[in-house]
C-alpha cells in the first residue's frame, strides 16, 4: 500500500473513533447534567429509561428525530439549514489536534493518538476554529427571521468575541512556559510539574473565559430564557436543534479537554508521573495508551462536572456585567499574566 | 436619577469584589445539597395513602342491607357544580325509596364535599381515590354500579366524619 493511503486510513479510523466517542460523550453529558441538576435541587432526575435512566439520552435523541422539522415562513432557508451544520462541524473538528494519549506502535508504525498529530500550531488552530463557531450562532439568529433569535445571536457573538481575547491571551502564558504551540509537546513538558503551578492565574482566566466561550451559566445570556425565549435556536426544531445542543455540549468537552491538556498535565498521573512504568506498561504499548487515555478522560470528566456544578450554583450575569468582566477584568489580568510570565522567564534565563 | 455615592459596589471589600470566595462558598452549598436525602415519591410504585380527612372522588356507601341512598336529592340540590343527577323510585324495602339513576359527572365535580355534608343517611362520602383518569367524556360520567363501594373500604372516612362533622 502506498504510504499516503496508509496515513489516510489511520487518520480516518482515528477520526471515526473520536467523532463517535464525542457524540456519545455529549449525549451522556446531557444525562449527567440532568442528574446532577436534580441532585442539587433535591430531586432524583431521569431514572426511568434503562438502568438508572442511563438510556435517557438515546430516548431524547430518538424523540428529536420524530419531531417535525419546522422552518419559519420568512426565514432564509439556506442559511437556516447551514447554521447548525457549521456549529457541529466546528465543534467536532476541534478534536483533531487534541491528543488523548501519547502514541502506540502497531506493526512497527508509530501512531500518535490525535487525529492530526504533529501540527505545530495546534493551539492556534483551536482558537481559530472556535472563532468560526460564532458564525453558526450568528447565522442561526439572523436566518430565523425572529427578533429573539437575532438578539440571542448578537449577544452570543459579542460575548464570544469578547471572551476569545481573554481565552487566547490566557493560553499565551502556557505557550511561553512550554515554548511551543504543539499540544502533544506541551503535555510532554508537564510530566513533573503541571502548568497550573506556573500559571495559576492563567488557568483561572482560561476557566472563566471558557465558561463564557461555551455559553454556559453563569454566562448563558444568548439563551436567557426569561428574556429571549430560547435565544438563537428558538426557531429550530427536530434534529437541527439537536445539532446545536450537541455542539454546545461538544464545545464543553473541548474546553475541559483543553484545560486538562494545557494546564493539568494531560495524560500524566498527578504526584507519581512514573506510575505507568511501575505498573510495567511498555512505552508505545496499547496498554500504556489506554492508561493515558483513561487519565485524560478522568481529568476531563472532573472538569465537566465542574461546568455542570457551577451552572446550578451561580446565577446568570447581566449583559453589562458580562461585558465589564470580559473587557475590564479578564483582559487586563490576562495581559498582566503575560507580562509577569515574560519577566520571570527572562529573569531566570539571566540568572 | 442614578445613585453614584455609597453604592453596593463601593461598600464591597476587595475580596467581595473578586466574587470568587463567594462563588466557592456557593459551590460548597450545592455540593452538600447533592448528598441530602430526596423527597421525591416514585409514584406508580410508591403510592400515597391519604388520611381519612382527604376528599377524593365521591362514592355511594354500600352496607349489609344494600345501598344506603334514599334518593332524597339533597346532594344533587346542593352540588355547586351541578355534577350529580338523581332519579328516585319506590321500593318494597323499609326505606321505601331508592335511586333508579345516580350519576356523578367527574368532569364537573370539584370535590367540595357538600354532597357528603348534606346527606342525611351518610350515603355519599368522599373516598380516597385520587387517580381519576378517563379516556373520553362519556366514561367520566359515573353511574351507580361504579359509584357503589362496600362500607369496609370507607371506614377511615366514616370514622373521620363521626368525629369531626
Amino acid at each position: 500500500m502506498p504510504e499516503l493511503l496508509v496515513q489516510f486510513v489511520i487518520a480516518g479510523v482515528k477520526a471515526f473513533i473520536v467523532v463517535n466517542t464525542v457524540l456519545l460523550a455529549a449525549a451522556t453529558l446531557v444525562y449527567v447534567e440532568r442528574r446532577v441538576a436534580a441532585w442539587i435541587q433535591d430531586r432524583i432526575g431521569p431514572n426511568r429509561v434503562g438502568p438508572f435512566g442511563l438510556l435517557q439520552p438515546f430516548a431524547d435523541v430518538l424523540k428529536l428525530y420524530f419531531k417535525e422539522d419546522l422552518v419559519p415562513a420568512l426565514a432564509d432557508r439556506a442559511y437556516h439549514r447551514l447554521a447548525p451544520l457549521i456549529s457541529i462541524a466546528v465543534a467536532l473538528s476541534l478534536y483533531a489536534v487534541i491528543p488523548i494519549a501519547d502514541y502506540v506502535v502497531i506493526g512497527g508504525e508509530r501512531i500518535p493518538l490525535s487525529v492530526a498529530p504533529g501540527i505545530n500550531v495546534g493551539v492556534l488552530y483551536i482558537l481559530a476554529m472556535t472563532s468560526i463557531g460564532v458564525y453558526g450562532i450568528v447565522l442561526a439568529g439572523w436566518a430565523s427571521n425572529n427578533k429573539y433569535s437575532l438578539l440571542g445571536g448578537l449577544r452570543s457573538s459579542a460575548q464570544m468575541i469578547s471572551y476569545e481575547l481573554a481565552l487566547g491571551l490566557s493560553i499565551v502564558g502556557v505557550v511561553m512556559v512550554a515554548g511551543t504551540l504543539d499540544i502533544a509537546e506541551i503535555i510532554a513538558r508537564q510530566k513533573h510539574v503541571w502548568n497550573i503551578v506556573y500559571q495559576p492565574l492563567g488557568f483561572l482566566l482560561f476557566l472563566v473565559a471558557s465558561f463564557a466561550e461555551t455559553n454556559r451559566a453563569p454566562f448563558d445570556l444568548p439563551e436567557a430564557e426569561p428574556e429571549l425565549v430560547g435565544g438563537y435556536h428558538t426557531e429550530y426544531s427536530s434534529m437541527k436543534f439537536g445539532l446545536f445542543f450537541l455542539a454546545e455540549y461538544s464545545n464543553m468537552v473541548v474546553a475541559s479537554l483543553m484545560m486538562a491538556t494545557l494546564f493539568l498535565g494531560g495524560w500524566h498521573v498527578p504526584f507519581v508521573p512514573e506510575l505507568p512504568q511501575w505498573l510495567g506498561l511498555q512505552e508505545g504499548s496499547i496498554g500504556l495508551a489506554l492508561f493515558q487515555a483513561a487519565v485524560t478522560v478522568a481529568k476531563t470528566a472532573a472538569l465537566l462536572f465542574l461546568f455542570i456544578w457551577v451552572r446550578w450554583t451561580v446565577p446568570r450575569f447581566r449583559y453589562d456585567q458580562l461585558m465589564r468582566l470580559g473587557w475590564r477584568v479578564l483582559l487586563p489580568f490576562a495581559l498582566l499574566n503575560i507580562v509577569v510570565t515574560g519577566t520571570v522567564l527572562l529573569a531566570l534565563e539571566l540568572v | 436619577m442614578n445613585v453614584t455615592q455609597n453604592t453596593e459596589a463601593q461598600r464591597m471589600s476587595f475580596w467581595e469584589k473578586l466574587y470568587l470566595p463567594a462563588i466557592v462558598q456557593g459551590l460548597g452549598v450545592t455540593l452538600r445539597q447533592m448528598f441530602r436525602p430526596k423527597f421525591t415519591r416514585q409514584y406508580p410504585e410508591e403510592r400515597w395513602e391519604p388520611l381519612g380527612s382527604y376528599r377524593g372522588s365521591p362514592v355511594l356507601v354500600l352496607d349489609e342491607d344494600g345501598e344506603r341512598c334514599v334518593a332524597c336529592g339533597l346532594c344533587s340540590r346542593v352540588c355547586p357544580a351541578l355534577a350529580i343527577e338523581v332519579q328516585a323510585a319506590e321500593t318494597e324495602r323499609e326505606k321505601e325509596r331508592y335511586p333508579v339513576k345516580f350519576e356523578i359527572n367527574m368532569l364537573r365535580c370539584i370535590y367540595c364535599g357538600y354532597c357528603e355534608e348534606v346527606c342525611p343517611e351518610e350515603a355519599i362520602v368522599m373516598s380516597k381515590d385520587y387517580e381519576l383518569v378517563f379516556e373520553d367524556r362519556e366514561s367520566a360520567i359515573l353511574g351507580k354500579e361504579q359509584l357503589l363501594v362496600p362500607i369496609e373500604k370507607l371506614q377511615d372516612r366514616l370514622e373521620f366524619l363521626r368525629r369531626y362533622k
